[in-house]
């Protein structure tokens, strides 16, 4: 055991959160107790998430802000509606004016008067591939973000922290994607069919197959997006009769599925316990609203982790609940497929449950793995039924070849298949990576949310004004970051979403958090509340001392 | 931070008070018409209270005085 841990470089993964004096001494303890998975015993308790709230200055000021350039927004509009102002916007012809308006609900009101005036900061043209370092294209506007023009010239290098590349598998390097040159050659780019038809090529079938390993599932199915996986196969999942009680943050993908379903949709408290527990009770005693007849089906549907609040589901909790009451889960994976887990398995690997009880996982490639599209996978059964019954199945395209290969090169990498250790290093990397940036973030006195293994890290900045200048000053400093404000987040917690991935290097991370700090000093971002005491070894240390 | 000159300070002061009250994200003309009304707001304030806040102050004073003062005045006639 000695031995072990003194030649390999064992990343600092503690399952309990210890300080790294208890690391030092108990290093070779923690090796030999490992886990055997399937025992379904979570032995790893859930690290505390922190979703720490703001001083009331800040909400206030936030308030402020928004109302202030609201009243300018009204202002604007009156100016328009006289003709003070051209417009520059859709509008209503003449011949309109007796039906129903158009324009005049907030959404298109926020569009008008707030998005329009700092729209510079989304949808900036990108001309490189999205891995650790990329390139922009320069994009000035004459009259206030009404229109854009490039000037022709480009940013170079500027440091990537807001795409979806946890592995860094988004690379173009030639020795890489060799196979996936060769099954173009092979198979062509288009598939011309779907599933059902003529679409099934035995490429297909060999990433099924493997994904099914991967996840150790009885069997999978892959679809062509990752969104549709979800809106277009919970409805063949559950129907009208069903229960779906669903956390207050899902992502549209598995609302739209709920809703296009039929059935009964109740929404939990996130990641709430009691609240689940409270809803399946009721649930279970009062059953189908008006009839009292028992639902056909209870379907709890969460996320691995949560894009916007850096927030990981908690799984054993949630098992547990489903056994006592006889519930189904649906897991989707997007973003924690390949991100989390000692070896990259998701959050079933990280809380050490046995993939059989979640009864259908759901993923997407497109994140941790470079490509585009989704899996379902579960039992066989469920595979099957959904092979016959899923609108995407029967007609939606089939995956293009190289996008397949890509998935299958980049899965063979994680699992070791492809004779490298490859996969394992950029497991590590990131976890250390995302380690190493949220404990220096905590210190510097940002505020987080979110479970500290989590590769998305999303940094509050509240006000309208101090997120749009983020995102200008860290463009300045050749940092792409991606800020979020309402309506993809409540009014008050606009925040910047870091997304870490394995390919940046430890170099470029101390290069953001310099300018992170820099940035957070001049335009007052830190209002972290607690004192954050890291151990001052911990981000350094590369062997441990046995005793 | 370090501020190499006052006027540096200044103008990140400047920049504070644009990014607080959102004005930042506003066209230059629509920041004037907001500075200008919010100072001449505060400035109305600031003068009104120079002018009035000593006398109503004055009065007060004299009111509570009046209250406490006036008793044992009261009580001192009864004693005599």
């Amino acid at each position: 055991m000695a031995i072990t841990a003194a030649n390999s470089t064992l990343p600092h993964l503690s399952p309990n959160g210890l300080q790294c004096e208890d690391i030092k001494s108990n290093g070779c303890h923690n090796r030999r107790e490992k886990n055997v998975p399937g025992t379904g015993i979570a032995s790893r308790q859930h690290k505390q998430e922190s979703f720490e709230q703001a001083p009331m200055y800040v909400a206030v000021m936030t308030y402020l802000g928004f109302g202030i350039v609201t009243l300018f927004g009204y202002f604007r509009d009156f100016l328009r509606a006289v003709g003070l102002e051209k417009c520059n916007l859709a509008q209503e012809r003449v011949e309109q004016k007796d039906f129903v308006p158009l324009y005049q609900d907030f959404e298109n009101f926020y569009n008008r008067n707030l998005y329009m005036r700092v729209r510079d900061n989304w949808n900036r043209p990108v001309c490189s591939l999205p891995g650790p370092v990329f390139d922009l294209m320069e994009r000035v506007s004459d009259d206030y973000n009404w229109t854009f023009r490039l000037t022709g010239r480009t940013l170079h290098n500027a440091i990537n922290m807001g795409s979806y590349n946890y592995l860094g598998f988004a690379e173009n390097n030639a020795d890489f994607l060799k196979t996936v040159a060769d099954k173009t050659q092979q198979y062509g780019v288009g598939v011309c069919s779907t599933r059902q038809e003529m679409g099934t090529l035995s490429i297909h079938e060999e990433l099924e197959q493997l994904v099914a390993s991967f996840l150790r599932v009885e069997s999978s199915m892959t679809f062509g997006m990752g969104f549709a996986t979800n809106s277009m196969n919970i409805p063949a999942i559950v129907g009208k009769g069903g229960l779906i009680l669903s956390d207050e943050l899902n992502h549209t993908s598995l609302i739209l599925g709920a809703r296009l379903s039929g059935a009964t949709i109740r929404v939990f408290k996130h990641n709430n316990m009691h609240s689940l527990e409270k809803m399946l009770r009721e649930a279970v005693c009062s059953g189908q609203p008006r009839t009292h007849r028992p639902w056909k089906k209870i379907l709890i549907m969460v996320e691995g982790i949560y894009s916007m609040e850096g927030s990981v589901v908690r799984l054993s909790e949630i098992i547990a609940l489903k056994k006592k009451y006889k519930a189904y889960l649906y897991l989707d994976e997007a973003h924690s497929i390949g991100a989390v887990g000692p070896s990259g398995r998701g959050v079933a690997e990280l809380f050490n449950v046995n993939p059989a009880d979640v009864d259908v996982m759901m993923g997407t490639f497109t994140k941790s793995f470079g490509a585009a599209g989704g899996y379902i996978a579960g039992k066989k059964e469920l595979v099957d039924y959904l092979r016959s019954h899923s609108h995407s199945a029967v007609y939606a395209s089939a995956m293009s070849p190289p996008v397949t290969e890509q998935i299958l090169r980049a899965m063979k990498c994680i699992m070791g298949k492809d004779g490298s250790t490859e996969g394992i290093r950029r497991i590590r990397q990131l976890a250390e990576n995302t380690r190493y940036f949220r404990a220096r973030l905590k210190e510097m006195g940002f505020i987080i949310y979110g479970n500290d293994d989590s590769p998305v890290v999303p940094i509050l900045l509240y006000m309208p004004g101090k997120v749009v200048a983020f995102a200008r000053e860290m463009l300045e400093r050749k940092i792409g970051v991606v800020v979020v404000g309402f309506p993809a987040t409540p009014i008050t917690e606009a925040r910047a979403r870091f997304c870490l991935s394995a390919s940046h290097t430890r170099a470029m991370l101390n290069q953001v958090l310099r300018h992170m700090n820099e940035v957070g000093d001049n335009l007052c971002l830190k209002f972290s509340r607690l004192k954050y005491s890291s151990c001052p070894n911990l981000c350094d240390e590369t062997d441990f001392e046995l005793i | 931070m370090n501020f190499k000159s006052f006027r540096e300070y200044l103008s990140w002061l400047y920049y504070q008070y644009l990014l607080i009250t959102g004005i930042y994200v506003l066209e230059p003309w629509e920041k004037s018409i907001f500075s200008s009304i919010l100072f001449s707001a505060i400035g109305m304030v600031i003068y009104t209270s120079y002018v009035f806040v000593p006398i109503h102050v004055r009065l007060a004073l004299e009111f509570f005085s009046g209250i406490f003062g006036g008793q044992s005045e009261s009580t001192m006639a009864l004693i005599n």
